[in-house]
């Protein structure tokens, strides 16, 4: 056994897959020490906010404010507030006053307000200019001239009965507040989705309940296989005969249909994370069974199998000892293939809204669903459904790995 | 000849048996579940209809044609002989269309989208892995990981990245549907271009799944092959490389064709998955339609042609591994 495993962690494959998934499962662990949020509870008024970190603009306002001259900062004050249509209009007309095109820089924001300051002329009348042109024009200069301004905001209360405005304070343009002394501020690493939600404290949980019901369907599936498979195998006979009939008629006929028809009947109320895992597994045996079948079947005649039948020990424990630890290895390996196709398969069934309910807990592919019916993929909000994805691929890539790791170890045809 | 006979007869009578049962599945499985299934349609037809009298019609035309008054026996030859005539009664999402024509409609645009992918991906993916069985190296570094990484994503994520890649930035190819919202079908070039436009990503996105499954399989394959002693003893004798890798490749592709009639079920299932990402009018999307409606009649019909699409493709597939497979070429000529 010991050596065993000396020669699994060997294998390059199976270390790095490991070590992919042992990360996995260690962030899904301690994230919620750390973060201890509700993953379903919705935070944010609007879809899709960007990963950042939010700062309460009221807090920040109250917080001891320290001034600092920095020389970038008004260049990229502007730069922020003048859009790249703003920069395409002022340059429109720059082209229409008459400065040659070679001396319009899009890029140098600066530049460009002081070409817009020199030249603009809102009594200038330039012929082939609608009206509309004209006053767009204007309304241009003025915001132009508001991100231009280097005077800073008034901060006024309102008197609740009279309604007066008293000023209590001045925002200045060189006003700066330490991020760490506001009193509320909210790291979204992962920004919000379409509900709302945290994106990342949602896929914390999102991996673990996957991971559940990758494990659920697998133990499921890889019990029902085995069984079958050590009894066709082992028994022989008509039993096999019924039992081979009913895997080759099962691998014939479409898990995915029997996912669907089966999901669709227990109805979206009834089907918890538990019940989609066990629906899975039911239906996803079959490749087990097959496989330990004929392991058994090559088995069954060995010198010390037939030894231990002369020796008048049970089916029971010849088949838990002299036959199983023959095929332990294979079926380890089956089982955390069956864990990574039941994560991909409940993902698949989200998609066509036949996933667990909604209400409770989201997995991957809930998430993935939601993303997808809000259309975030082709919003560009990449952080509403990239990380999930990425998540799922390095899950099912490394229990791959570390299968593959196992498959060089246990069948030395396949080293290098 | 006789002797392949007896294997087609025997392949045709597993066909119709598999057949059979999968019918049959269709048939139970949503009436094992606690509830009556008329019952739970006409709810869900109260809540989404506004046309007092379809939801009369519908319910006529349920009432008569799933008979739940009488024993399930009786009900099942109802269903068989409905299903027999091509009729599944009314889609209740998109009523007043009957389930036949919203299924005809879907149907062809997946065959031709899926059958034309997992084909070339089946034989791409073929090639390659031989190629990194016999050329190892660098080329078999590279391209393993990255066929595990592939072949490890579900054919929606494929689907979701090539989209934003190649769809939504590049700005290559249109991002939903089968073809140009504004166009009506018709045999028209821009039509027929709009169309070829249109399945480039879903079909690409199936394709490199495929290729990174099949890749994997047919390494190993090879590498087992390339060890036999058949090859040892053809370089003793000195056959020429060539001809021996020529051997190798038949010899491995043997499985592979088992493993594609094996897996044929999971790749339909998963690009229908695919299809969804796409919006693209076949039968994925039909079933996604039919979830989001609670339109049983519609699900039931659209499972029932996938699991007959996919039967038909592992008998074909089998007929056609029968001819190529000299095992049973030499077993029949007895």
């Amino acid at each position: 056994m010991k050596h065993t495993l000396q020669q699994i962690f060997r294998s390059p494959n199976f270390v790095i897959g490991f070590a992919i998934f042992m990360a996995l499962i260690l962030f899904v662990f301690i994230y919620p020490l750390v973060v201890p949020d509700a993953p379903l509870a919705i935070i944010a008024q609007g879809t899709f906010f960007p990963p950042g970190t939010y700062v309460s603009v009221y807090d920040s306002l109250g917080s001891t404010q320290y001034t600092l001259n920095l020389q970038n900062a008004s260049a990229a004050r502007i730069g922020s507030k003048v859009s790249d249509t703003d920069k395409a209009a002022i340059k429109d007309y720059l082209v229409l006053v008459g400065v040659p095109e070679g001396q319009i820089d899009l890029t140098d924001t600066q530049k460009l307000l002081e070409q817009w300051k020199t030249n603009y002329d809102p009594n200038k009348n330039i012929s082939g200019v609608t009206n509309a042109k004209r006053n767009q024009f204007i309304r241009l200069n003025t915001s132009l001239q508001n991100a231009n301004s280097d005077q800073g905001i008034v901060l006024a209360s309102q008197d609740p009965t009279s309604g007066a405005l008293t000023q209590t304070g001045t925002v200045k343009l060189t006003d700066y507040v330490d991020i760490n002394q506001i009193a509320s501020a909210k790291v979204l690493p992962l920004g919000t989705d379409n509900f709302g939600r945290d994106v990342l404290t949602e896929l914390v949980s999102a991996t673990k309940v996957s991971l559940q019901i990758g494990f659920v369907a697998g133990l499921i599936a890889t019990l029902i296989g085995l069984t079958l498979g050590l009894l066709a195998g082992y028994i022989g006979g008509m039993l096999d005969d019924i039992i081979m009939f009913i895997t080759n008629l099962f691998t014939v006929i479409p898990s995915f249909v029997l996912l669907i028809l089966i999901s669709f009947s227990i109805g979206q109320d009834q089907r918890g994370a538990v019940t989609i895992a066990v629906v899975i597994g039911f239906t996803s045996w079959v490749w087990t069974a097959r496989a330990v079948r004929s392991q058994v079947i090559s088995l069954r005649n060995r010198d010390h199998v037939n030894l231990s039948k002369l020796s008048g020990h049970s089916i029971v424990h010849i088949i838990l000892s002299d036959i199983l630890p023959y095929i332990a290895s294979y079926v380890v390996m089956a089982f955390i293939l069956q864990i990574s196709s039941g994560i991909l398969a409940e993902a698949g069934l989200s998609i066509l809204g036949l996933g667990p309910r909604t209400t409770d807990v989201p997995t991957l592919g809930l998430m993935m669903n939601w993303a997808m019916i809000y259309q975030a993929h082709i919003l560009g909000k990449w952080w509403a459904y990239f990380p999930i994805l990425l998540d799922i691929a390095l899950i099912t890539f490394s229990l791959n790995l570390m299968n593959t790791g196992l498959d060089q170890v246990f069948n030395p045809a396949l080293r290098d | 000849m006789k002797g392949y006979r007896r294997y087609f007869l025997n392949k045709l009578a597993w066909f119709l048996v598999t057949l059979i049962v999968g019918f049959l599945l269709n048939f139970i499985l949503p009436r094992m579940m606690p509830g009556d299934p008329v019952a739970l349609i006409v709810s869900h037809m109260a809540q989404g209809q506004s046309n007092a009298s379809g939801v009369q019609a519908i319910y006529q035309q349920y009432a008569e044609l799933f008979g739940t008054n009488q024993p399930m026996y009786v009900q099942f030859f109802i269903y068989l002989k409905n299903v027999a005539r091509g009729d599944f009664g009314f889609s209740f999402s998109q009523y007043p269309r009957s389930v036949a024509d919203v299924l005809s409609a879907s149907i062809w645009w997946t065959i031709c989208l899926q059958f034309p992918a997992i084909i070339v991906g089946w034989l791409v993916g073929n090639t390659l892995g031989a190629l990194a069985a016999y050329l190892k190296g660098g080329f078999d570094k590279v391209l393993m990981p990255l066929s595990i990484f592939i072949s490890n994503l579900p054919a929606f994520g494929m689907a979701v990245i090539l989209m934003v890649i190649f769809g939504v930035n590049l700005k290559w190819f249109p991002t939903s549907g089968g073809y140009g919202f504004d166009l009506i079908p018709t045999l028209s070039l821009q039509f027929m271009w709009s169309v070829i436009v249109h399945y480039q990503l879903p079909f690409w996105s199936i394709v490199l799944i495929a290729i990174g499954g099949q890749a994997i399989g047919m390494r190993s394959m090879s590498i087992y092959e390339l060890n036999a002693d058949y090859v040892k003893y053809s370089r003793f004798l000195g056959i020429k490389d060539n001809k021996i890798v020529m051997y190798v490749f038949r010899n491995a592709m043997l499985p592979q064709i088992t493993g594609l009639a094996l897996s044929v079920g999971t790749m339909v299932g998963g690009a229908l998955v695919a299809e969804i990402v796409f919006s693209y009018p076949g039968l994925g999307s039909t079933l996604l339609n039919a979830v989001m409606g609670q339109d049983y009649p519609l699900l039931s019909a659209a499972t029932l042609i996938v699991t007959l699409m996919v039967l038909t493709a592992n008998f074909a597939i089998e007929i056609i591994y029968g001819f190529i497979d000299p095992r049973i070429k030499a077993a029949q000529a007895d």
